[in-house]
């Protein structure tokens, strides 16, 4: 009969059972293994030293202190923690640890700390990544030579290294080879493992990783039209609108600020999708990307819906999500225009002054062409709330609201080419299209009567073709 | 810094820089088709009319294409169609 058992010094029930093991090695071959101090425990002379943890690793050992019976190279039992009853059972020793507490739970194996399971299998060869390695010698610095080769967005990116890809990878349960579609605009093959390393190159912990393939998967939805979203003249680029409590569990910013900079869920998710896009899709500024001038947001655009209210339907029920889902939906957005409105005090005023506002989303005579995303700041939401208005309320105020009369708008009105075709002069005409013309969602800090406007890409117009994507979150 | 190697992983396609040689413009446009591709923008045909009327003024072979929407690619069955079947091409690309 054989027994292995590991241990760590930086375990009082390790320290406690230290004498157990003196005793068992008087009948029995018995191997320690110390994780953290080769002269632990003193009572049996130290142990082999298992500070690499490949013994660990190899045993799968998931709590110190862990005693295994082995017959030869088969594991026949194993104990964990300290629990007198089962020790004296798998060693067949009636008498052992009789003078210890009935039972005691172990510790963390060391192979459990943060990162570390990642780093022993990269280690023992049971993660392989398929993507080209990059060697760099002593004198290269790992962000310039990202700089040098192109993959950055101009920010400094974090160097892509098997660990923090494996890390990324463990934020999942699908797999690295897993197909997640054709990344526009050189349509090529992207799998997890690609997703993973540009996740990385943005910055994302491993949680948001979820996100960021729902996110990618949305914008290869076929009706999204990332393609010509990246290739357009216009300003805009993917707007990510994330719901649900993946939000709150990874700590996105739906609060004060949270169409700006400051918290790294939202500035790196949806950076991901744009490194995604010029790394794998080949996707560049002044290549296939025609922007004539883009928009700051094209280094990243994302936020979470502020869902404190439960009596605020969120955007993704709005849009046929159940209640709870965690989902992100992706807006082909411009850029933020303000909306102050620090005079309106009842829902009417408010939904008037708003719709002012709105009607300069793409050009104040042009309509049913860019889609808009308005962001009811909390001041401006309290005003609703407080009258009883719903998101229903809100969205058939504003479409009445933002009713014009033709003729106000038609080409050649107040001396500007621009406008409807003049045949229209006499129609009452809505600015937005009826399909998800203006999507309501609530963000932002309280102290003053501002929301924001977030114009969409005037190929909205086409609006059988070029559609707004809701995909779940999974896991 | 250690003298571990340094290693990442190519968060790119892995795709050479592919250099095609440009096919040679035809030495006389007289014996060449010409497509003329609109992307579908508003006003795409409104130009392209204009060149296809100069061009056949001159007695020219022109041939009409159209992209289905300018939001998306080409399909592969168009853009094989012009190869095949035309040896210059003029694209109405912005509004």
């Amino acid at each position: 009969m054989q027994f292995v058992a590991i241990v760590k010094r930086d375990c009082e029930t390790c320290q406690m059972v230290a004498p157990v093991l003196a005793q068992l090695r008087a009948h029995a071959a018995l191997d320690v293994y110390c994780q953290d101090d080769p002269a632990f425990p003193a009572e049996t002379g130290g142990a082999r030293d298992d500070r690499e943890l490949a013994q660990s690793w190899r045993l799968q050992v998931e709590i110190v202190p862990t005693l295994i019976r082995l017959d030869g190279e088969h594991e026949l039992a194993r104990a964990v923690g300290w629990d007198r009853a089962e020790w004296q059972q798998l060693t067949g020793l009636a008498d052992l640890g009789a003078a210890l507490p009935a039972s005691r739970p172990g510790c963390a194996s060391r192979t459990l700390d943060p990162g570390m399971p990642e780093r022993l299998a990269l280690r023992h060869g049971e993660i392989r990544f398929r993507s080209r390695p990059i060697e760099l010698d002593a004198f290269d610095d790992p962000v310039e030579v990202a700089f040098d080769r192109g993959w950055s967005d101009g920010l400094p990116v974090t160097p892509p290294t098997d660990l923090r890809i494996a890390r990324m990878l463990a934020g999942t349960r699908r797999r690295p080879d897993e197909v997640l579609g054709l990344i526009p605009p050189n349509l090529i093959e992207c799998t997890l493992e690609k997703a993973a390393i540009n996740a990385v190159l943005a910055g994302c912990r491993p949680e948001y990783f979820p996100v960021v393939l729902a996110v990618i998967e949305a914008a290869l939805e076929p009706e999204f039209s990332m393609h010509g979203l990246l290739a357009t003249l216009g300003f805009a680029g993917p707007v990510v609108i994330v719901n649900g409590p993946v939000a709150r569990r990874i700590g996105m910013n739906s609060k004060g600020n949270a169409l700006g900079q400051g918290n790294r869920a939202n500035a790196t998710i949806g950076r991901a999708l744009q490194l995604l896009i010029r790394n794998v899709g080949g996707g560049k500024p002044q290549e296939i990307d025609r922007a004539v001038l883009g928009n700051p947001g094209k280094y990243t655009f994302c936020f979470a819906e502020d869902e404190d209210d439960p009596e605020w339907t969120p955007l993704n029920v709005a849009r046929g999500s159940p209640p709870g889902a965690s989902t992100v939906t992706l807006f082909h957005g411009d850029g933020v225009q303000a909306a102050v409105c620090w005079q309106s005090r009842t829902p009417e005023e408010l939904s008037r002054s708003l719709a002012l506002c709105l009607w300069g989303v793409c050009h104040p005579k042009i309509a049913q062409w860019s889609k808009a995303v308005l962001v009811l700041c909390p001041d401006h939401y309290a005003i609703y709330r407080n009258a009883g208005w719903g998101r229903g309320d809100v969205e058939s105020a504003l479409r009445d609201a933002l009713r014009r009369p033709g003729r106000e708008i038609v080409a050649g009105a107040l001396g500007v080419p621009e406008g409807l075709d003049p045949s229209r002069a006499e129609e009452l005409v809505d600015k937005f299209h009826a399909e998800d013309g203006l999507l309501v969602v609530r963000a932002g800090g309280k102290g003053a009567g501002q929301s924001a406007i977030i114009g969409g890409w005037s190929a909205q117009r086409n609006w059988r073709q070029v559609k707004i994507v809701s995909q779940e979150v999974g896991e | 810094m250690s003298n571990e190697p340094y290693v990442m992983r190519d968060p790119t396609a892995e795709l050479s820089a592919l250099v095609r040689e440009r096919v040679a413009p035809p030495a006389n446009l007289a014996t060449a088709t010409i497509a003329l591709l609109s992307i579908s923008k508003e006003r795409s045909n409104e130009f392209l009319d204009t060149v296809a009327a100069r061009l056949q003024a001159r007695g020219l072979t022109v041939r009409r294409y159209e992209k289905p929407s300018y939001t998306k690619p080409a399909p592969a069955a168009l853009l094989q169609d012009i190869v095949e079947q035309c040896q210059v091409a003029v694209i109405g690309l912005a509004d």
